[in-house]
């Protein structure tokens, strides 16, 4: 309880500080901006209660398309990372593309894969899959060729097979990796669904951001922000339980 | 469903379990045969002609200075190196299918985090295609008769440091291997807990039967525990002297390495020591 007392310290100053220079029009002053237009964070309150059938039917679609998109980028990126693993050659092949993969500027293409999968769910999914994937398999890459090389050979003398040897230590060795890289991935797919959204989609919290702020209700932009910033607290947050869970093996979980 | 008595060899599933089984049954297993081994790394000379030859259920002792290629010694004996020069053979079997006659117990107890003592202790069964249920059967009488009683389900971090080491050598053991390679399998330990460990592995070889390979740099554990010592130079290694051990694991340990025989056999491997230097 004591370690979430100076972040909620600090949120509490910033949000006081904030809704201070709102209400006192500080902000559009010196902006020379409509006061409007700055909405103190008691707006942004009021618009989520407003709001809240919006909101919620909104938040539910985003969520829908990042779960499906991370659970691809999982399976997917795991998979990638075994074969990657396992195989040297295609290891040098195939690694200058996965890197090359996260340099495809996505705010770019999705307009693209909007015009090729429509305006349903397919290429909310493939954006945020594509952003999900690079730190999920790269990371659990990363934690497959990290293993201990004197416990594969404890492993060897013991009569381990190749694929014993990765399933009882390469793939546990492993998990606390990929829990960091999901966990990254987590966070960043939240954006991927926004982008996913902007480029042609008639719901989810994307799409609620750019009406709302087209039409200049700056309180229901940044009260669909805070909805968005939940979702992925939440997520992440599940992530690390589900981390402490499985992976307690793993340095960041047995530290503490 | 096993026989559990607490005199049973721990070998016992091995006669169901492993390929071993039908060479140990006829009591010549474990004979290791080491001759004109040379080892490099590059220009770096690490092994220099080592001759040595080891009866089956024979315990032998290999001494040397910090660095001087011990571990490099046990590594291409078990198999996981090839020697650049001379040959080592397990049973009239060389290179390279002695890695299945060898079982290597490392340094460091090498324990994976994620299993329990029972699952580490068992994985050379579960690496032969038995099921996790039978292995746990088997493996768990056992740990009773290491001093592990209780803590079956316990991790690895809940373990003591001589706990871990039983472990590891229990696991080393139930690889059924009629040869058992151990690199300083007490080097980790605090002295108290080493000679504690020394006492209760002199208890436990006769019992086991197995031939013995123990690599260390104290010559009191090595003369207290083996048949016969072998004194290394410093790098490159070669063998300078060969002991035989005063009284081979005479108990109480105390009793043993203040006796007589034993001091002087000390003194003599000390002078071997410093003289290969």
């Amino acid at each position: 309880m004591r370690r979430w007392l100076l972040p909620l310290a600090i949120v509490i100053l910033l949000v006081a500080a904030w809704q201070f220079a709102a209400r006192t029009d500080a902000i559009a002053n010196a902006l020379r901006i409509e006061p409007f237009l700055v909405p103190a964070p008691s707006d942004i309150a009021q618009s989520l209660w407003q709001d809240r059938g919006l909101l919620g039917d909104s938040a539910w679609t985003t969520l829908q398309e990042v779960l499906a998109g991370f659970a691809l980028a999982v399976v997917a990126g795991v998979a990638f990372a075994v074969v990657l693993h396992l195989s040297e050659t295609l290891r040098r092949a195939f690694y200058p593309l996965l890197v090359a993969s996260q340099t495809v500027p996505i705010v770019v293409i999705a307009p693209i894969l909007v015009v090729w999968l429509g305006f349903g769910i397919g290429p909310k999914l493939v954006i945020i899959a594509l952003i999900c994937f690079f730190p999920i398999t790269v990371n659990t890459l990363d934690g497959l060729g990290s293993v201990d090389p004197d416990l594969v050979k404890m492993m060897r003398t013991l009569d381990a097979r190749r694929w014993q040897i990765f399933r009882r230590v390469e793939a546990p060795s492993a998990l606390p990796y990929f829990f960091s890289g999901a966990k990254i991935a987590v966070a960043v797919a939240v954006i991927g669904a926004v982008f996913g959204e902007w480029a042609g989609s008639n719901s989810g919290l994307g799409h609620l951001i750019q009406a709302a702020s087209a039409q200049l209700q700056t309180a229901r932009t940044f009260a669909a922000v805070v909805v968005l910033s939940l979702i992925a607290i939440a997520l992440f947050a599940l992530l690390a339980l589900l981390e402490r869970r499985i992976a307690w093996w793993g340095p960041r979980v047995a530290g503490r | 469903m096993h026989t559990t008595s607490s005199k049973a060899p721990v070998a016992e599933p091995r006669s169901r379990v492993g390929p071993t089984a039908t060479r140990e049954s006829d009591g010549e297993a474990g004979a290791v045969a080491i001759s004109g081994l040379s080892h490099r790394f590059g220009t770096l000379e690490v092994i220099d002609r080592i001759d040595l030859s080891i009866r089956p259920a024979e315990v032998v002792g290999l001494v040397g200075p910090s660095g001087c290629g011990k571990s490099t010694l046990l590594e291409v004996v078990a198999g996981l190196r090839e020697p650049t020069g001379g040959s080592v053979s397990v049973d009239g079997d060389s290179d390279p299918s002695r890695l299945g006659s060898c079982a290597y117990m490392p340094q460091r107890d090498l324990l994976l985090p994620w299993l329990s003592a029972v699952d580490n202790a068992a994985i050379a069964l579960r690496n032969r295609g038995i099921g996790r249920t039978e292995a746990r059967e088997v493996t768990a009488p056992l740990l009773d008769r290491f001093g592990l009683k209780g803590f079956e389900r316990a991790r690895p971090f809940e373990l003591s440091g001589g706990m871990r080491q039983r472990v590891a050598f229990l696991r080393t053991v139930l690889a059924g291997k009629p040869v058992l390679l151990l690199d300083e399998p007490f080097g980790g330990l605090d002295a108290i807990t080493r000679g504690e460990m020394q006492e209760w592995l002199a208890g436990a070889l006769p019992v086991e039967r197995r031939t013995v390979l123990l690599v260390t740099h104290d010559v009191e554990e090595a003369l207290y525990l083996c048949d016969r010592v072998a004194i290394l130079s410093s790098r490159p290694a070669r063998i300078v002297a060969e002991l035989a051990a005063p009284s081979p694991r005479a108990r109480p340990r105390t009793d043993a390495v203040t006796s007589l025989d034993f001091t002087a056999a000390r003194e003599r491997a000390l002078a071997a020591l410093l003289g290969g230097r």
